[in-house]
């Protein structure tokens, strides 16, 4: 309350209006007055347009909803992936001193994500559309949330150091396309959770990519048809045709992995490890990368031993996608 | 069986949990009307239950209708235990009785408890079917309107004006009973409210039957309120004009009242005849053209027959055989079949010499008829006395003896408006008022209310004998208040005498021409302000001049009045909000002690804050006040008087005379100086004053020597050098004209502290300006963007030996902080002016003072020329400002929760009183604002402030969006998408305004009064945000649930909007309060002028089409 008294203050609104700091106080006193009994509201925005107690014009509605449903790039980093409980909620005060955002903010932000986690969370349908819903937000920010919950669901570590790197728009983009990809929505729009649990079987199918490196004549058969296919386009050739076997050996190692719980929860150190590493430490420009991928994986197809090409362009087509936002500086 | 009355509940919404483990509610509901009761089915598990019931059915007695609510109480089902309210709805229903009002009562309104608040919505939907009862021994008044509006409603024609009507019924107040220690504090709550439903509901019927028996059929500048008289019951008492209106049928023929009210006025007869029964005679179209042309002579007679025509062709009332009526109700039988004789007769008396006589030779059987056509005429010649100069006078003496003949038929011949057609008013008196101490009894026996009427009784003939003592004959602007404290109560009257225009009361039809005339004959605007009275036979000492504009007849130095401004005023400058404030100390004394020393200081605090209300209009350099209201407040050990009003700078009064000091010690040299000092202050102050107000009268005095009536003038002169003072100022220097100089002395400290106080009010920051009237004087070119307001502030004065004049002092500092905080607020919509400011003055307990505001707040056009009609630009610049509009009723409600009063930090407490105290030594200031209960539970919030700040920087509360719109996403876009939608969309958009017209839009259709009371409780104070976050959620709620009624009826807007009463008690150390709020206004449909624009290019024929099935197009 003084803090925001004293803002206003050398806002030099005082100056402007010729009023003075009691009735700057009181008037501040009013805002929280009115927005505490708003932020009731807030908790369910739909009942926000329904209410009778404030006569808000829609944009202005608008405006309050996406405003306190707003969050801090810096905070939102700190938790993605973290378990949205009453654990992380005591770590808030470490977070606070870390980002330099205010404690309360902290909380209300977290409020909201755990809200809209938990509201959405068992909800069949697309997960943007239920938040949207339930919660009226903008398209840009309903993405946003889908984002965090499913990185809250899924567990996804972020903390770790090599991945400080990344910003959360570049999980919140993976998330999208693993959400469009990889979960159970994606094949079937009727189940419960569809787009917040990624899909036990096609995990469980990874398994079979594993060939691609076990069987040796299939390696080398993938590694000719990519070298061929890219002689002379890319310009850190020898290091990609030296380093070939390493990364899909990784890659497909990762897709093997992803039975285990713990194991997909660090996808992305491992994508980071296995191919975002090698690949920066070896200076790939970001376009050889691309043409690298696309190659790396289109080639498959023309591997006649090779049957599981759906499963493997499920799987190729999005960490495709992931791997080139991941590869960054 | 004249009713039956059909509801059906639809659905819930938002349900409170009731069920704890279930997380759900099983709702279900009880509807009752009178003594019937049904129930809808319990929906089980659900916040959101369907009950879409069958229609129930009650069939009632009409007057049952009138008096009784419809109650509608949400609970939840439980098996083992006794049902859980949730909450209630009461429904008044008297809107759904008139014939052209609302049909249907259908919507969503907020379940009420008055303990937890509102409770979610219940989605109702109510209709009636009345049979029509010819009876006439009936004991209901359906299909009498009721108007809170104080002038003729917008879209209606007053035919006759027929007067006064008051009716008062008491009660025990439930919550003095008995009962009351055993039930609890919500069934007491629930009986208080539906008593006084019940209550105004029979008042009003009581009323309506006295305005049919007085033929009339609507009521205007109804005033209800609720007097809680504590153990001695409670009065529900109100009062309104009665008359008769004609709808006009087509909206389009109406201006928007505040761009150019008299053009409205005058157009509305003209292009259109609504009612084909009083202009079917037709000659009246051709005859205004002609008018202009007339001599005055001539169009006496013209009026006069026209006039007479539209009486005989008025069937509408029955014949009614009492004589004694027939100056009020034209339509006596005498008449009707006379009208042929009549009109002869008129035509014969208006050809032939101006005398009274020749009623005389018409035979005796049209003696009354011919008397009383005697007096129309006498009356119009009356009126044309500004041109007839000084022979006016015995016409003046004619005109008073037949309107008071017409007017002391009635018992008292009041009306409660406030603005009036043009013409009606002629002369303007000043103000009158009453007041009354008396002691209260407890009422035995509740169907004999006689001893409250009679005291109001004798408090209006009191209003009658003092306006009578003015050369009035009629009292406007009327309105009664009552302060009560323990067993003491004052009754208050006032209103200003005038002389009214007689042909108003009886048929209005005449208004057109009557208006043309007057507006060619006489000076615009300066009719009202010339004197009633007797020149040589003053009522009281007054420096008489002639009049500035007219320079025929003689007007005040200075004019007082209750009522608005007239439209056809002539006002230089812009006016101001003028208050008087005052604190009078009293002891403490039981009874009728009490009552006597009540009563021995009232006079001098109505004469200190008349002395006021006179300095403070000096210093703003004005000469008259509109909209005055004195309010004297009692409570346990002071007096408190608050008066506010708007002054303003009449062009046709004379220039007001400046302040001066004089000291009575002389001979003490750096007292002169001091006194110079001040003088000169004074001096600046009113210069000043006339550049921010804009007052520049027009320099007359040189310009005006070469005319042809140079010879008042002279006197005029003549008269005031006489009370010119010593120092000679020339006639030019108009920054300080001292014409009359108003001397202060100041021989003592107690003088000393009224002069300061006098130079501590703050002007409003630049861009505000603020008046109490329905508009601002001098301002034209309002855009359509307006917030009303209401805010509560109590203060605690802490109780060591106060002196009147800390007291005063506080009162004052109170006030003008509350001002300033509403500026502040309001800064976004500078420029703008506060309107309708309505400050209500409480003392509910010892050193509480409770003030609270109402108001609200219109942005003007800064560029625009005034007077402007309509441009292009405008009209494209008031729709941008439409879209963007809201009506977000932030309730600025603040209080201060006293340190005293707070009974958390003791040490604490001290520590800062002593230090205030320090700081101003004598005075036991009030204590200043605390606000520790309350920090904790914002301080998660204060970060969402930091994310608001640039909204709040912006506009704290309201509008001008139109910037910030890019800043989130596509607004653009999301706002095209939400548009459309928000117009039919649940929340409909219902706006609230004190005032009885919405700027830039046309009032279409009236829907009904709202009259609503309610009474919140807590036993919770502190957890719900203390005394401040109580009222304010409070006040929001009332608010919520008054728009939620309106759009029911289908309105979108609340006009003439009052809190009539906020009483606020606490105890904090039981960590109580209880607050009641009464509320009412009309409830209307309006449509935006930019809207109608596509409405009315529809070429001329629709508006004959609705026309012509008389003038009912509302079906």
């Amino acid at each position: 309350m003084n803090d925001a008294v004293a803002l206003r203050v050398r806002s030099g609104i005082l100056e402007q209006t010729g009023a003075t700091a009691a009735v700057l106080q009181s008037d501040t006193m009013d805002h929280y007055r009115t927005f505490h009994m708003l932020e009731r509201l807030l908790h369910a925005p739909p009942k926000l347009l329904h209410q009778l107690i404030f006569q808000i014009p829609p944009s202005r509605q608008a405006l309050l909803i996406e405003r306190y449903y707003a969050f801090d790039e810096a905070f939102v980093r700190e938790v993605l992936g973290k378990k949205l409980s009453k654990g992380t909620k005591k770590d808030l005060d470490d977070i606070s001193t870390k980002t330099g955002i205010t404690l309360k903010s902290c909380r209300r932000q977290f409020d909201n994500f755990k809200r809209v986690f938990k509201v959405v969370e068992e909800m069949r349908g697309s997960l943007v559309d239920n938040i949207q819903q339930h919660f009226l937000l903008s398209d840009r920010l309903a993405r946003d949330y889908a984002a965090i919950v499913f990185f809250a669901n899924n567990r996804f570590e972020t903390g770790k150091k090599k991945l400080q790197y990344l910003s959360f728009g570049d999980f919140a983009f993976c998330a999208e396309l693993m959400i469009q990809n990889w979960t159970l929505g994606a094949v079937d729009s009727q189940v419960d959770d569809m787009d917040v649990d990624l899909d036990k079987e096609f995990l469980q199918d990874l398994k079979e990519l594993k060939v691609l490196v076990a069987d040796k004549d299939l390696l080398d058969l993938h590694k000719s048809l990519v070298c061929t296919a890219l002689r002379g386009k890319l310009g850190v050739f020898s290091e990609m045709e030296a380093n070939f076997k390493n990364l899909s050996r990784g890659l497909v190692n990762v897709a093997a992995k992803l039975t285990h719980n713990k194991d997909v929860r660090d996808l992305f150190v491992d994508l980071v490890e296995k191919f975002v590493e090698p690949c920066r430490s070896d200076h790939w420009p970001l376009n050889d990368v691309r043409l690298f991928l696309n190659q790396y994986s289109a080639s498959v197809h023309s591997l006649d031993g090779f049957r599981h090409q759906a499963l493997w362009d499920r799987y190729m087509g999005t960490l495709r996608g992931c791997l080139l936002r991941l590869y960054h500086d | 069986m004249p009713g039956k009355l059909k509801v059906k509940i639809v659905a819930g919404r938002h349900l409170p949990v009731m069920d704890r483990a279930s997380d759900l509610t099983d709702a279900f509901v009880e509807v009752k009307f009178g003594n019937t009761t049904f129930k809808t089915d319990v929906y089980l598990k659900s916040l959101n239950p369907q009950w879409n019931s069958e229609w129930f059915k009650f069939e009632v007695d009409d007057e049952d209708l009138q008096d009784e609510p419809l109650q509608i109480t949400v609970l939840d089902h439980d098996t083992y235990s006794a049902n859980d309210a949730i909450g209630k709805v009461y429904i008044d229903i008297d809107p759904l009785l008139y014939s052209e009002a609302a049909t249907v009562i259908s919507g969503w309104f907020p379940i009420y408890d008055t303990i937890h608040g509102i409770r979610g919505e219940i989605n109702v939907v109510v209709k009636v079917d009345l049979f029509n009862d010819l009876n006439r021994f009936r004991q209901s008044s359906c299909g009498v309107k009721f108007f809170c509006t104080t002038s003729i409603p917008k879209c209606y024609r007053a035919v006759i004006i027929h007067g006064f009507v008051e009716e008062l019924v008491v009660n025990e107040d439930p919550e003095y009973q008995w009962i009351d220690r055993i039930r609890t504090p919500r069934a007491s709550n629930e009986a208080r409210q539906r008593l006084i439903s019940l209550m105004s509901g029979e008042l009003q019927r009581k009323i309506g039957l006295k305005v049919l028996e007085m033929r009339g059929n609507a009521v205007v500048g109804y005033l209800q309120c609720f007097d809680l008289e504590g153990e001695s019951g409670l009065v529900v008492r109100a009062i309104g004009t009665a008359c008769t209106l004609d709808k006009l049928s087509s909206p389009a023929a109406f201006l928007p009242a505040c761009n150019s009210p008299s053009k409205d006025m005058k157009e509305i007869p003209f292009n259109e005849d609504p009612n084909p029964n009083t202009h079917s005679s037709g000659p009246s179209t051709p005859l205004k053209n002609q008018t202009y042309s007339f001599s005055p002579s001539k169009s006496y007679s013209r009026q006069s027959s026209s006039s007479d025509t539209d009486l005989s062709l008025t069937p509408k009332t029955a014949p009614y055989p009492q004589s004694q009526g027939i100056f009020l109700y034209p339509s006596s039988p005498s008449l009707s079949c006379g009208s042929l004789h009549l009109k002869k007769s008129c035509l014969l008396l208006s050809e032939s010499s101006l005398s009274p006589h020749h009623s005389s030779l018409v035979s005796p059987v049209l003696r009354k008829s011919v008397s009383f056509s005697d007096e129309l005429f006498l009356a119009a010649s009356g009126m044309g006395s500004g041109s007839a100069g000084k022979e006016g006078g015995p016409f003046k003496a004619l005109l008073r003896q037949q309107t008071q003949s017409a007017l002391e038929q009635r018992e008292f011949p009041f009306f409660t408006l406030t603005a009036f057609p043009p013409g009606f008013l002629v002369h303007v008196g000043g103000v009158v008022s009453a007041r009354s101490v008396k002691l209260l009894d407890r009422i035995h026996n509740p169907d004999e209310p006689e001893t409250r009427d009679a005291w109001w009784a004798e408090i209006r003939q009191e209003i009658k004998s003092h306006a009578k003592a003015l050369g009035c004959h009629a009292v406007v602007g009327y309105s009664e208040s009552t302060s009560i404290c323990e067993e003491v109560c004052i009754l208050s009257a006032s209103g200003t005498a005038a002389v009214l225009n007689p042909r108003f009361l009886q048929d209005g039809t005449v208004e057109s021409c009557l208006e043309q005339r007057l507006e060619e004959n006489l000076p615009a605007g300066c009719g009202f302000c010339h004197i009633p009275y007797d020149e040589l036979n003053m009522p009281f000492p007054a420096h008489l001049t002639y009049c500035y504009n007219c320079r025929k007849q003689k007007v005040p130095d200075v004019l007082f009045t209750t009522i608005d401004l007239p439209i056809d005023a002539t006002v230089i400058g812009k006016g101001c909000l003028i208050q008087a404030r005052l604190c009078r100390l009293k002891k403490k004394a039981q009874a009728e002690a009490n009552a006597t020393a009540i009563s021995n200081l009232l006079p001098f605090m109505e004469y200190e804050v008349h002395t006021q209300l006179m300095n403070k209009l000096k210093l703003k350099g004005m000469n008259a006040l509109f909209g005055l209201r004195i309010q004297i407040t009692v409570g346990e050990n002071m007096l408190m008087g608050l008066a506010s009003a708007t002054g303003v700078y009449l062009a046709a009064l004379p220039l007001p005379g400046g302040i001066q000091i004089a000291g009575k010690t002389p001979n003490d040299g750096s007292y002169e100086q001091h006194v110079s000092h001040m003088q000169k202050k004074i001096n600046d102050t009113i210069a000043k004053n006339k550049e921010l107000y804009e007052i520049n009268p027009p320099e007359i005095s040189e310009e005006i020597i070469g005319s042809p009536i140079p010879e008042p003038r002279q006197r005029s002169r003549l008269l005031r050098s006489q009370s010119e003072s010593s120092d000679e100022v020339t006639e030019l220097d108009l920054s300080h004209g001292k014409k009359d100089a108003f001397v202060l002395e100041i021989d003592d400290t107690d003088a000393m502290e009224d002069v300061h106080s006098l130079l501590t009010d703050v002007p409003p920051p630049s861009g505000f300006y603020s008046c109490n009237t329905e508009i601002m004087p001098g301002i034209n070119n309002w855009t359509s963007e307006i917030q009303m307001f209401t805010s509560v502030r109590v203060i605690r004065l802490s109780s060591l030996n106060l002196t009147n004049q800390a007291l005063n002092k506080n009162f004052n500092d109170l006030c003008e902080n509350l001002l300033k905080s509403l500026y502040f607020k309001l800064r976004s919509m500078i420029p703008c002016c506060l309107c309708h400011v309505n400050f209500t003055v409480s003392l509910p307990e010892d050193e509480l003072i409770q003030v609270t505001v109402t108001a609200v707040a219109i942005t003007f056009d800064k560029n625009q020329a005034l007077q402007t009609t309509k441009t292009q630009v405008e009209k494209s610049l008031q729709r941008a400002s439409t879209d963007n509009e809201e009506l977000l009723q932030f309730p600025l409600e603040l209080c201060s929760d006293s340190l005293p009063s707070h009974p958390f930090p003791p040490a604490k407490e001290h520590l800062e009183s002593a230090s205030s105290n320090s700081g101003i030594p004598a005075a036991q200031r009030a204590t200043s604002v605390d606000y520790s209960s309350f920090a904790d539970r914002c301080s998660s919030w204060i970060e969402l402030i930091k994310l608001k700040a640039q909204t709040i920087r912006r506009g704290s509360i309201k509008t001008t969006v139109t910037v910030e719109k890019a800043s989130p996403m596509n607004e653009g876009n999301f706002r095209n998408r939400s548009a459309p939608p928000c117009a039919n969309s649940t929340v409909g958009v219902v706006k609230m305004t004190p005032l009885s017209f919405i700027p830039g839009a046309k009032i279409t259709k009236y829907l009904g009064i709202i009259n609503m009371f309610f009474i919140r409780e807590t036993t919770s104070l502190r957890e719900e945000g203390g005394v401040s976050g109580f009222l304010h959620a409070f006040v929001a709620e009332v608010f919520a649930m008054v728009r939620a009624h309106v759009a029911a009826l289908g309105g979108n807007a609340v006009v003439s909007y009052i809190m009539k009463q906020c009483v606020f008690m606490e105890n904090p150390n039981k960590n109580q309060a209880q607050c009641l709020i009464n509320v009412s206004g009309d409830a209307v449909v309006f449509v935006h002028e930019s809207e109608l624009e596509v409405v009315s290019s529809q070429p001329p024929t629709a508006n004959c089409q609705s026309s012509c099935p008389g003038g009912d197009v509302t079906t």
